[in-house]
């Protein structure tokens, strides 16, 4: 009968491959969030620094208005998509390195 | 018919549109509900058969299940009554959304915990943080259910022009409540992606209908003048302010109450210098303008960035949305689902500002309304307008719109119920005052639960009616945005989180941001002429107070700026300090939370875990 744990000294429970996961991972969800917060928290700086700029008047609207009334959000469907497609990626990659690993040894 | 004076005494000045599509709509969702209750009957049968849903589906019923009466009524009432600042509301409400999946989504979903109560007993193997967790569900729920009740006595007022505001707050909320308590409600798919696409449904078509007749979105706000542009002719037919656009729109007048155009159509309006023009108000007249140059616009910074840091954390932290998460059959599928949510959810955003701003300027009269008869209720109301083409189509269009606020408010409401009725007869009950009830026991209780969250629900929201109801929505975001986004972020993305530094952070929190909330709302409603300023007569020393310290009445109003902040500085402190309690296996949690599904940990995990209790 087999234990019922299972070997650790394999690539999936090293240190360095839990290190790497984490890092990896985050390294994207920061540098996605990333892009999003300087649109997010620059917004009400350029309305607190160039006024007359974001009163600009686009076809009726306010430059400021249009931004965060309507053109956000496509903004924010591109991110989740560029995430989306890179977690999706970065998932494949560390199985991929995991089986590379099994199949050394 | 000897019955019918009574119906028509009961009924009088009733639209029989209006009332039909709202009936219909109510009637559906409670079939509905029962029809699939009956063909799911557990709890984790919702969960499997979800599993089978294709992506569209989960995706509408996701949408479905978020948007809620805030962000079907108040968001557009809120843009009518303060302008320019109230459109972080539904960006962010959005944008929350992408901060879930960016931080938190994936690895809860890997973890395999359905509700914050089980991540926090599972990541911490304490029964005693779930139990904490537990008592914090309900009170963000109380604070999330009084907006929806809101919701609901302001569209039965509506319907009803005879019935008070609370006779419509008891009304809905016993039906919902009974219904829950039935069994008809158990969140299931189906219902909830009808939900999505009523609502959908009900804020687009009578909208492009009221812009093809009175003029589009844009030239409704050109219409309003920007500081240091030429004036517009208001009642008279102004064209867009370039001069270019050749359509014209007709305004109203705008009544007393209403905000000038410059403070509405610019940033830092209304809503965010509320607080320093009341501290200015109080001082000496030859002193005010140099007041307001020098504080007005830099408070009114704070106070926007403090509420999107509310918005954007606080949408993780809402029991009813994590759980959707595991809906879906794989990882990826999950992916995929996120994207058409972010799709659906921002189109749906983009409609509510327009009847905020087109009610703005063809029915200013609703800015001397309080309570029910306020800016809140313009989304019901506008389509009303239509009646100068056709009184049919007027009819029809609100009817719709009313159908999309009972979709709204009911589907937010009984998600709600289930949830924290879940919290109180599962855990509260179940693992609490009787560990050794029978399941019959326990179906009674769930029962009981049912009704006294239901009951206590509408007590509160009966209070709620001068609030407005996006602006309640915001403080239980910021309450949550306090106490369980600091709890899931850092136990997601830190190992040596403990248990107690993780409880003693989220309470802190979560208790100074509902403290300060419950405050700032004290305050204002002792000062409604109605009779809710009576009843907290008590509290209206505060806002002499306020007037005094508009920065204190800031941060109580948004108090998220120095919430979040603080609840993390806690959970890290704390967690080193009680470095050595870090739960032994904490290297395998971390693999479960952010190795990908397809390396099978999570099995392995149980095993362990299995094996390890056995011993």
């Amino acid at each position: 009968m087999p234990p019922p744990t299972p070997a650790h000294d394999d690539v999936v429970h090293s240190e360095p491959f839990l290190r790497s996961l984490m890092r990896r991972q985050l390294a994207l969800s920061i540098s996605c969030a990333s892009t999003f917060m300087v649109a997010l928290l620059g917004l009400p700086l350029a309305n607190y620094f160039a006024p007359e700029l974001m009163a600009t008047r686009v076809g009726g609207f306010t430059l400021s208005w249009l931004v965060v009334g309507v053109l956000f959000f496509p903004f924010v469907w591109i991110i989740s998509y560029v995430f989306i497609r890179r977690s999706i990626a970065l998932e494949n990659d560390e199985v991929a390195q995991v089986q590379n690993g099994k199949e050394r040894r | 018919m000897a019955a019918f004076p009574l119906f028509a005494a009961t009924f009088g000045g009733v639209d029989l549109w209006i009332f039909t599509f709202s009936f219909i709509t109510v009637a559906v969702t409670i079939g509905m509900g029962f029809w699939s209750a009956r063909k799911s009957k557990t709890a984790s049968d919702f969960f499997v058969a979800g599993r089978s849903v294709s992506v569209g589906w989960n995706a509408s019923a996701i949408s479905g299940e978020y948007l809620s009466a805030a962000s079907f009524m108040g968001v557009a009432g809120m843009v009518m009554s303060s302008g320019y600042d109230a459109l972080w509301y539904p960006v962010c409400y959005a944008c929350g959304y992408l901060f879930l999946l960016l931080f938190i989504a994936g690895p809860l979903r890997r973890f395999g915990a359905y509700t914050i109560p089980d991540f926090a007993e599972g990541r911490f193997d304490s029964p005693l943080f779930r139990k904490i967790a537990v008592i914090f569900v309900l009170f963000i729920g109380f604070f999330y259910t009084m907006p929806q009740m809101k919701g609901a006595g302001v569209t039965l007022a509506y319907i009803f022009p005879g019935i008070p505001y609370w006779a419509g707050v008891v009304l809905v909320g016993a039906v919902i409540t009974f219904n829950v308590a039935l069994g008809g409600m158990k969140g299931i798919t189906l219902v909830q992606a009808f939900q999505y696409w009523a609502k959908m449904f009900a804020i687009s078509v009578p909208i492009f209908v009221v812009m093809a007749v009175f003029g589009f979105y844009n030239q409704h706000v050109g219409a309003n003048q920007a500081p240091g542009e030429p004036p517009v002719a208001i009642g008279a037919s102004a064209s867009g302010v370039d001069g270019s656009s050749a359509a014209k729109v007709q305004r109203q007048p705008l009544t007393e109450k209403a905000p000038p155009d410059a403070a509405w159509i610019a940033p830092f309006g209304p809503l965010t210098t509320k607080a320093v023009n009341a501290a200015a108000a109080v001082l000496p007249p030859e002193q005010r303008a140099a007041y307001l140059e020098e504080h007005q616009r830099p408070y009114s910074l704070l106070y926007t960035y403090s509420l999107i840091i509310a918005l954007v954390c606080g949408t993780a932290g809402l029991p009813h949305i994590l759980v959707r998460f595991y809906t879906n059959p794989d990882g990826v599928a999950a992916k995929r689902t996120t994207m058409w949510v972010m799709i659906l959810i921002g189109i749906f955003y983009v409609f509510p500002p327009v009847f905020g701003v087109i009610g703005r300027n063809l029915m200013p009269e609703l800015y001397a309304g309080v309570g029910a008869k306020g800016t809140d209720k313009i989304v019901l109301e506008l389509p009303t307008l239509l009646s100068v083409k056709s009184t049919l189509l007027g009819s029809v269009l609100s009817g719709i719109t009313c159908a999309g606020a009972f979709a709204a408010f009911m589907s937010t409401f009984s998600g709600l119920l289930v949830s924290m009725t879940g919290a109180l007869a599962h855990d509260v009950y179940g693992r609490m005052l009787r560990p050794n009830s029978k399941p019959q026991e326990r179906l009674v209780a769930f029962k009981f639960a049912a009704v006294l969250v239901g009951g206590i629900a509408i007590g509160l929201g009966c209070f709620v009616e001068p609030l407005e109801i996006n602006f309640m929505v915001g403080q239980a975001f910021a309450i949550a945005a306090a106490s369980y986004f600091p709890l899931l972020f850092m136990s997601v993305w830190w190992r040596g989180m403990t248990m107690k530094g993780a409880a003693i952070g989220m309470l802190t929190g979560g208790l100074c941001a509902l403290v300060a909330a419950a405050l700032t709302n004290f305050s204002t409603l002792a000062l409604d002429k109605g009779p809710m300023g009576k009843v907290f007569a008590g509290f209206a020393p505060l806002n002499s107070f306020w007037a005094q310290h508009p920065l204190l009445r800031i941060l109580c109003e948004q108090p998220a700026i120095w919430t979040v902040p603080l609840a993390i500085t806690l959970m890290i402190v704390v967690s080193k300090a009680t470095a050595r309690n870090v739960p032994a296996d904490v290297r395998m949690k971390m693999l479960v939370l952010h190795a990908p599904e397809k390396l099978g940990l999570k099995q392995e995990y149980i095993q362990e875990h299995q094996a390890g209790a056995g011993h």
